[in-house]
């Protein structure tokens, strides 16, 4: 994108806006970002809002609503690279628990007059409905790899993402595993790094919020948290997080025995 | 050198005057500490951040510490750290690049580190990596400039642990080589002492410095007694006779695939591994694109990407990594730097979240 400045777009689907507010939390490097690109479309931020098309949308949230569907396949075509970002966008988010769930039945005990509320049978990730450019994982959200992506935007490259798993950055980190040392269950092993391993540096399990890793064994890491002593419905809960409806991660009550 | 004639005598009381005195000289001292739940290696100011009275207890996917009442300092194994986190750093900056072709190198770190605790295997990876990163064609600055400095105070281990087999790999547990100064704990009858041998004129120093008696003929033939006997305590065993031609005969064996459908590719293995040396590079652009970055970063055969060529990457499959790594630990890393690539510490073992074991693995994969 040498030679001009990029126009950058950023949309807000189901979700909590925590992954828009991580750019404007890139405090020191956000004139900078204001000066690189275009920032065309950016309603947390502005209302001023410029029409397309757009050389990068920025997308968060997932698919939730018939005019949900409508208006990812517009923005797919007024962009000419399309990245999601965050658990929501990338995986469904934590209103994807509602796909295990009957959402009418749901409506009638939320809603006054549940016969208002359109909503899709599943909330799911933007990837299901348009092609997909780039994912960045996360909930949020890391600003690090936030600024990385920006910058290999801006530079033409590849974004330097690695999908290789938690316990990589773990280790790397210096950290006592706290599944070997501790017995207590983590997702690290299966899930993907990019978070610089935060939940195990304080000595707790990884959540999964950056989702699948390149090659996730799910089933031999959900068997051997039955062998720490849990039961598969509590396996089966750990899974279901943030990132529980990723394909590789929903299919995990079929992997287990008991 | 002999043994006997440079054999000293510490009390136990006065291990803080050997931290004193490395300090003294000038060096950056490494050595156990306990932090969440393991004996890590960290940076020590004082004798206080040693453990006393611990022990380790350790099972394939497993560590647990466990208080003892002796208060011996050295009751435990090797934790999840080898020297390898110290000399060669799981990410550092190689150079700057701006827009108009002026290049920064950083510039070498040049602090002496004094590494206390070392046991035999790692000294014996130290020296692997020696080999590796000093000796070939290509001198790797940044371990050159760490190792350049170093002086290594091993301690011998006489209770070895249930994952360690450096006796199968010639490795243990009691040090050799590798070492300036040499520590065997004697603790009996309340009467609590290191013994220490010395074999260099560095090791010499820190010993002349702080004072200490000879070494008795009592005590060092406990020396000798405790070695065999701790000789004696190593249970897992690896028959490393015709190990590699074994392994190359058995690149098909069904166990490969058996052995995948336990490991979970996380690569926890190869980073705790301490002759596990590899890394990749990656560059960052700033926003203004007038400055980049290259810095090297660890990284692992169990990665996608690690085997990434033109078209995709080679190791697809979780067995063809984890097949990838134990032959070169035990058959390839034979034929390509003249040594295995394994010391039998056991951190592989240990630290595998789902406890795979190297030593059962390869005893399968050979039939």
């Amino acid at each position: 994108m040498a030679g001009k400045v990029p126009r950058i777009a950023v949309y807000k689907f189901a979700s909590c806006d925590g992954c828009q507010l991580s750019i404007v939390d890139l405090e020191d490097e956000l004139l900078e970002i204001g000066q690189r690109f275009e920032i065309a479309y950016f309603m947390e931020v502005t209302r001023a809002a410029r029409k397309g098309p757009y050389d990068v949308g920025l997308v968060e949230g997932s698919i939730s609503t018939p005019h949900d569907v409508e208006l990812i396949k517009s923005i797919r075509k007024d962009c000419k690279k399309l990245v999601t970002i965050g658990a929501c966008a990338t995986a469904g988010g934590i209103q994807a628990l509602r796909n295990w769930a009957n959402v009418e039945e749901f409506s009638k005990y939320v809603y006054a007059k549940p016969e208002y509320v359109q909503t899709l049978e599943k909330a799911s990730p933007v990837s299901e409905y348009v092609q997909v450019d780039f994912e960045l994982r996360g909930c949020p959200v890391n600003k690090y790899q936030l600024l990385e992506l920006l910058s290999a935007l801006l530079a033409g490259r590849k974004p330097n993402i690695p999908t290789y798993s938690v316990c990589m950055e773990c280790k790397m980190k210096g950290n006592v595993c706290v599944m070997v040392a501790k017995g207590i269950p983590c997702l690290g092993p299966v899930v993907q790094a990019g978070c610089g391993a935060i939940c195990p540096t304080y000595s707790r399990g990884c959540y999964g919020c950056f989702g699948p890793m390149e090659s996730p064994n799910v089933k031999s890491l959900a068997t051997s948290f039955i062998d720490l002593g849990m039961n598969k419905k509590d396996v089966i809960l750990t899974f279901r997080g943030f990132t529980g409806w990723s394909k590789e991660f929903r299919e995990v009550d079929g992997l287990i025995e008991g | 050198m002999s043994q006997q004639k440079s054999c000293f005598a510490l009390d136990a009381e006065r291990f803080g005057d050997l931290i004193g005195v490395l300090k003294d000289l000038g060096y950056v001292v490494y050595g156990p500490v306990e932090r969440d739940g393991a004996i890590v290696c960290d940076l020590i100011d004082s004798v206080e951040q040693i453990p006393k009275g611990l022990s380790d207890v350790q099972m394939p996917g497993s560590y647990r510490l466990v208080k003892r009442d002796d208060g011996r300092y050295f009751g435990y194994v090797v934790g999840p750290q080898s020297p390898k986190y110290v000399l060669r750093p799981s990410q550092h900056l190689l150079f700057k690049v701006r827009k108009d072709g002026k290049t920064m190198l950083p510039q070498p770190d040049v602090k002496k580190i004094a590494f206390v605790g070392l046991r035999s295997c790692d000294l014996k990876a130290i020296e692997i990596l020696d080999k590796i990163l000093l000796q070939g064609p290509y001198v790797d600055n940044t371990y050159a400039a760490l190792r350049k400095g170093a002086l290594f105070i091993a301690v011998n281990c006489t209770e070895p642990g249930n994952n360690c087999f450096c006796t199968s790999m010639n490795t243990g547990p009691f040090a050799q080589s590798g070492y300036d100064i040499c520590i065997t704990e004697l603790l009996n009858d309340g009467n609590h002492v290191f013994i220490l041998d010395v074999i260099t004129d560095k090791g010499a120093e820190v010993v002349n410095r702080l004072g200490c008696r000879n070494a008795t003929d009592e005590e060092l033939s406990a020396v000798s007694r405790l070695m065999e006997e701790a000789k004696n305590k190593i249970k897992k065993k690896l028959n490393v006779e015709n190990i590699k031609d074994d392994l190359y005969k058995n690149l098909e064996h069904p166990h490969w695939n058996e052995i995948s459908n336990r490991c979970l590719a996380c690569g926890n293995c190869t980073l705790v591994c301490p002759t596990c040396f590899c890394t990749s590079v990656f560059d960052k652009t700033s926003l203004s694109l007038d400055m980049a970055e290259r810095w090297e970063v660890w990284d692992s055969c169990f990665s996608i990407d690690y085997s990434y060529i033109h078209g995709g990457s080679i190791r697809q499959s979780i067995m063809s990594r984890y097949r990838q790594w134990l032959m070169h630990k035990l058959a390839t890393w034979v034929d390509q730097f003249g040594t295995f690539g394994c010391v039998g510490c056991g951190r592989c073992i240990t630290w595998c979240p789902v406890g795979i074991d190297i030593v059962e693995e390869a005893n399968k994969v050979r039939g």
